[in-house]
């Protein structure tokens, strides 16, 4: 009689190598009127291949749709909630859960934390711009959208200060003005465009491999 | 080569830390925990952490108060009201079948989860034969925690999350006012021990039927994280539940063979009641 075998594990070994994290990082954040914008800027965000997109929309605690869900999948764009520990991969797009800070470590991958709102927000723009600038220095790219209150614009100080690229839409184009008038009064930014502009711009510099 | 000077000096802070107070947040997410550090070095009123290093070393008094920043956070009560409820319709028909239940609840920080689990136990008949052992790494917020008393403003949402957890009676009947804000009852905390334990360098102290820990590991590095888990299956006997923050899983853990899957999106696990399946 046979002795019995145990049978071999599933062949874990033989899976392919994760693929690299992303070596760019594009940050999007948006309050007030964000979903109207982002609407408009998401899909056209096509020709981005090299960097994460990592999107922080402030939207009432309460609300309880997955964001990724908001936005229609037929933009032919990987979106998703980020994960805590998750790597960066280039050319995805992921949203910050709600009710949690959105935090990017120096190895380019997610943290998620509770710690308390910045600004009275929590995902807040400004931890998510200030950790993705330290782990990615100048190969980052912040845009900041229309919103009522402050957050971002700390964030797009310190990206600046790390050399990345800060972007932040026009005031006089914006639903709401507050949020990109803060960041202006904070920095300098690179660029201060209406949100189509900036949507060109994004698939220019897609196009031209720095994104 | 590090071309980064602030992440060398949180390197250098931890290591400081652990050396000189056996206080290890080496195995902390950095990025977390870089951003308690420059808060604190911006109250201290320091312009680089480097000065901060210098006060954590030569100053005792400075780090013992500075580690209460470190290491809180604030919760509120019946967060997630949908764990909640899952809590009471799923786990505690099991509980039931016990005739005493020990329970821990691991970092309960200033104890809003703990006098939630409480008030639950209490509706479900299950209080009078619990002991929670209530623990943290953190001394200041354990003494909030053992006095339970909570601000007037954040009632309003604690009520409504009662509600929406699937509570039985009124949460008022919970608390007294006083110190312009609410007391919670004594009977809730009679069965509670609080007491400090941390989750890095202290182990298994007790054979538990329940251990929650939600939004702790989220903190932590993921070696770290296997070890803490570890420290839970241990703990917990066969049939045992463990249960975790809306986005803590044990999907990608060493310990995911030893649990079965009660509720993903509650994100409550089960310790295998007669041991891992065969393969």
């Amino acid at each position: 009689m046979n002795s019995r075998k145990r049978e071999a594990a599933p062949a874990r070994s033989v899976e392919e190598a994760p693929p690299a994290p992303a070596d760019r990082a594009l940050l999007i954040g948006a309050s007030a009127g964000g979903i109207a914008a982002l609407q408009v800027l998401l899909p056209r965000l096509k020709p981005v291949r090299r960097a994460a997109v990592v999107v922080v929309l402030h939207l009432h605690p309460q609300t309880n749709v997955p964001l990724p869900h908001i936005f229609p999948e037929a933009w032919g764009l990987s979106m998703q909630e980020a994960e805590e520990k998750q790597p960066m991969l280039p050319g995805h797009i992921y949203f910050a859960p709600p009710a949690y800070h959105l935090l990017v470590e120096r190895n380019r991958s997610f943290s998620l934390n509770v710690d308390d709102p910045v600004s009275w927000a929590r995902p807040s723009i400004d931890v998510l711009f200030q950790t993705a600038a330290r782990a990615f220095g100048r190969q980052t790219t912040a845009v900041l959208l229309t919103g009522a209150n402050s957050d971002g614009a700390e964030g797009c100080a310190e990206v600046q200060k790390r050399e990345g690229r800060v972007i932040v839409q026009h005031p006089d184009d914006a639903e709401i003005s507050s949020m990109p008038r803060a960041a202006l009064s904070r920095c300098k930014p690179d660029y201060v465009l209406p949100l189509t502009s900036i949507c060109e711009l994004l698939a220019r510099l897609g196009s031209e491999g720095t994104l | 080569m590090s071309e980064d000077p602030q992440a060398l000096e949180v390197g250098f802070l931890l290591e400081a830390i652990w050396q000189r107070y056996g206080y290890d947040f080496r195995n902390y997410s950095e990025a977390s925990i870089t951003r308690r550090l420059d808060h604190i070095r911006s109250k201290a009123g320091d312009q680089s952490l480097s000065q901060l290093l210098h006060r954590v070393l030569h100053q005792p008094g400075f780090f013992h108060d500075m580690v209460i920043d470190l290491t809180v956070t604030t919760s509120e009560m019946f967060r997630d009201p949908p764990f909640f409820r899952q809590l009471r319709e799923v786990v505690c028909p099991i509980l039931h079948t016990f005739p005493t239940i020990n329970i821990w609840h691991a970092g309960c920080s200033t104890g809003e989860e703990v006098y939630s689990v409480a008030i639950l136990l209490k509706e479900e008949g299950l209080l009078d034969r619990a002991t929670i052992f209530a623990t943290d790494i953190n001394r200041h917020a354990l003494k909030r925690a053992r006095e339970g008393i909570y601000s007037a403003e954040s009632l309003r949402t604690f009520t409504a999350n009662y509600q929406k957890a699937g509570g039985k009676g009124s949460f008022a009947e919970y608390y007294h006012a006083a110190y312009g804000g609410a007391v919670m009852h004594q009977e809730l905390r009679a069965n509670v021990l609080f007491s400090e334990h941390n989750l890095v360098t202290d182990t298994v102290f007790a054979e538990t039927h329940l251990v929650l820990c939600r939004n702790v590991m989220i903190y932590f590095q993921q070696p770290l994280q296997n070890r803490v888990l570890q420290i839970f299956s241990d703990s917990l006997r066969r049939g045992g539940f463990l249960c975790l923050g809306s986005k803590e899983t044990l999907e990608f853990s060493a310990v995911k063979e030893q649990f079965q899957t009660v509720d993903p999106r509650a994100r409550i696990y089960r310790k295998w009641p007669a041991g891992p399946p065969r393969k």
